[in-house]
């Protein structure tokens, strides 16, 4: 559940498996292949449909059961 | 349209069922979507699923075609009968269960919550003309594909059903007093709930069932490599942070069982043909990841269909799982794929090397001669899971999960995000939005990043016309052609009422591959009406639709 996600990272321990990438400031800088250059162009297309509250339109996604 | 080469026709026309090592065989899937109005956060999810059901009609009324917007006709409905042998009790079974009853709030509900007289017609199922069923499954919208005989056409006619629901979603969003509704092809949540995609396969009843399962536990297993639809988040409840291959795999609990909704079975033993009981059964698959790369998909049956082959041959591997439903739960959530399963003779193999054992078995059975279709589905498994060996982010694609994932590390790189931020959970979700400028898929399948395997044109064909080489080509043409007589459809029965007749005629279409184009196009071209229409099947020695 998203708020239990959030009560998890405050607590602490939740990233034990994955190594969390250094949060790289979103510089392009050394960024030179075109395949990079696709994933930049398809992040920021994404990043102009994402629904703007994610943690609130997360929570909201709220599904009866199914088969 | 042409949807690849057939093989070893019988002389009545009918591909074979239950014969060599291919494809072909008769199949349809089961789309359950989920259902939000951003807007109204409180709004009733089967009221939502009614007004895209209606929305859908209403489209269809104004000139793409004809439905029947009937009364399903349960009479040949038995959810609670056992493949194993044996009957479940009405009253041990959870109410989800009871499948042949009607849904939880009836239409007169319904239009009483929308303060319409409760007389005013709200439709909770819909049989469309292209032979599918688009109704109200307990809290969520469903399309149930026509019945088709190849993989390929599994994908047009699920696609079908995307634009169905695409449809139904963009004409709410242009009719003043509603609320927009945003449809996902997604199977959970992510707080706790699961809904199905299913899948469907006719195979001979002589087939014992335990045989079927042995066979088949361990292909599933691992079968989400290929076709997994991915997910952030670990556990039925998300209790854990992270990604893995299944939407599906946390929600089974069990390796053989009858149920869908609780308890869910790697194995379901629902045992409810809707054909000749004594020549087939319907195998009902529940543990599928609904797919948006039509790769995925078509890999998912395609493959499916030939493990049933191999195992009707007599030829499938059994690699007994020691543990099947831990090592479902062990495989999704390694997106390294390097994560081994233990056997019970031992041996640890990873998902890869299971289904690669299916993959060699299927080669080395594999006819000089077999069809173009079947060697296409068995050359792509091959190279996808080489591809898979050497890197599982070659195979973006062709594989859900793995284009998913690939977006997901990307905002991880650029952002820093841990698996925990409320950003990846949304692109998990917007991945399966259907709206085609905000859903995920659909904007990388428009840049290109996907392969295609159906044309646009042809989708919108199939969400009007049947296939034409099953049973659902004289449900879909009948609904067509006489959509005020037929007053009740199932899969195996249509119900007509025809003016002065005070008794309703109920046609039986119990044989999957009769029914056909090439069995009663003729007839439809000939009859002058439902009347006539029904006088010319019913008369003679007509083996055109029932056995």
């Amino acid at each position: 559940m998203a708020s239990q996600d959030r009560i998890t990272t405050g607590g602490s321990s939740s990233e034990s498996e994955e190594e969390l990438p250094e949060p790289v400031p979103s510089a392009p800088a050394a960024q030179e292949s075109t395949q990079t250059q696709g994933v930049d162009d398809l992040l920021d297309e994404i990043d102009g449909v994402l629904e703007s509250n994610a943690e609130e339109f997360v929570r909201g996604f709220v599904q009866k059961g199914g088969q | 349209m042409d949807t690849g080469g057939r093989r070893a026709r019988s002389p009545g026309g009918l591909p074979p069922v239950g014969q060599g090592i291919s494809v072909h065989r008769v199949m349809g899937t089961e789309t359950e979507y989920g259902i939000i109005a951003p807007a109204l956060p409180s709004a009733n999810s089967t009221l939502l699923s009614s007004q895209v059901v209606n929305a859908y009609a209403a489209t269809l009324r104004e000139g793409l075609g004809n439905l029947a917007g009937t009364r399903w006709d349960y009479t040949d409905e038995t959810p609670l009968t056992d493949a194993r042998g044996y009957r479940m009790d009405r009253a041990r079974a959870h109410p989800s269960q009871l499948t042949d009853e009607s849904e939880e709030l009836t239409a007169e509900q319904i239009a009483l919550e929308r303060g319409e007289p409760a007389e005013a017609a709200v439709l909770m199922n819909l049989v469309l003309n292209n032979g599918a069923r688009l109704y109200v499954d307990h809290a969520h919208p469903e399309y149930s594909s026509p019945e088709v005989t190849n993989p390929l056409d599994a994908v047009l006619w699920d696609r079908a059903g995307d634009l169905v629901a695409i449809t139904a979603m963009e004409r709410i969003a242009a009719t003043p007093g509603f609320s927009p509704v945003i449809l996902y092809k997604n199977n959970t949540d992510n707080k706790s709930v699961s809904y199905g995609s299913h899948e469907n396969y006719l195979v001979p009843r002589s087939v014992p069932f335990p045989k079927l399962a042995e066979a088949l536990i361990p292909f599933f297993v691992s079968r989400q490599v290929i076709c997994g639809a991915g997910r952030v988040g670990l556990g039925p409840l998300n209790q854990e942070p992270g990604f893995q291959i299944s939407q599906r795999a946390d929600f089974f609990e069990n390796e053989i069982g009858l149920e869908t909704t609780v308890r869910r079975p790697i194995i379901n033993t629902r045992d409810e043909p809707h054909a000749v009981a004594e020549k087939y059964r319907r195998l009902h698959v529940i543990i599928g990841d609904a797919n948006l790369h039509e790769v995925s998909n078509y890999l998912k049956v395609g493959t499916t269909a030939l493990v049933l082959a191999l195992i009707e041959q007599g030829l499938a591997p059994v690699p007994v799982l020691e543990d099947p439903v831990e090592a479902l739960h062990a495989i999704s959530h390694d997106a390294s794929l390097t994560t081994t399963v233990r056997l019970t003779d031992g041996r640890m193999m990873t998902g890869v090397e299971l289904q690669e054992l299916y993959c060699e078995a299927v080669l080395a059975a594999l006819p000089a001669d077999a069809d173009e279709q079947t060697r296409d589905v068995v050359d792509r498994w091959q190279a996808l899971l080489v591809t898979l060996r050497r890197d599982p982010m070659d195979a973006a694609r062709h594989v859900d999960w793995i284009a998913k994932l690939k977006v997901l590390e990307a905002y991880r790189a650029r952002d820093g995000l841990a698996w925990t931020d409320p950003r990846l959970a949304l692109v998990d979700l917007q991945y399966a939005d259907l709206r085609t400028e905000r859903g995920i898929y659909q904007r990388l399948a428009r840049r290109g990043d996907v392969e295609l395997l159906v044309d646009p044109a042809d989708v919108a064909r199939a969400a009007v016309e049947p296939p034409r080489d099953t049973r659902a080509y004289f449900r879909g043409r009948c609904i067509a052609e006489y959509p005020a007589q037929v007053v009740g459809a199932s899969w195996d029965s249509l119900i007509f009422e025809l003016p002065g007749e005070r008794r309703l005629q109920r046609v039986q279409t119990r044989e999957p591959l009769r029914g056909s184009a090439a069995l009663t196009e003729e007839l439809f071209d000939a009859a002058a009406d439902a009347e006539d229409f029904l006088a010319r099947l019913l008369s003679g020695p007509d083996r055109r639709v029932s056995p």
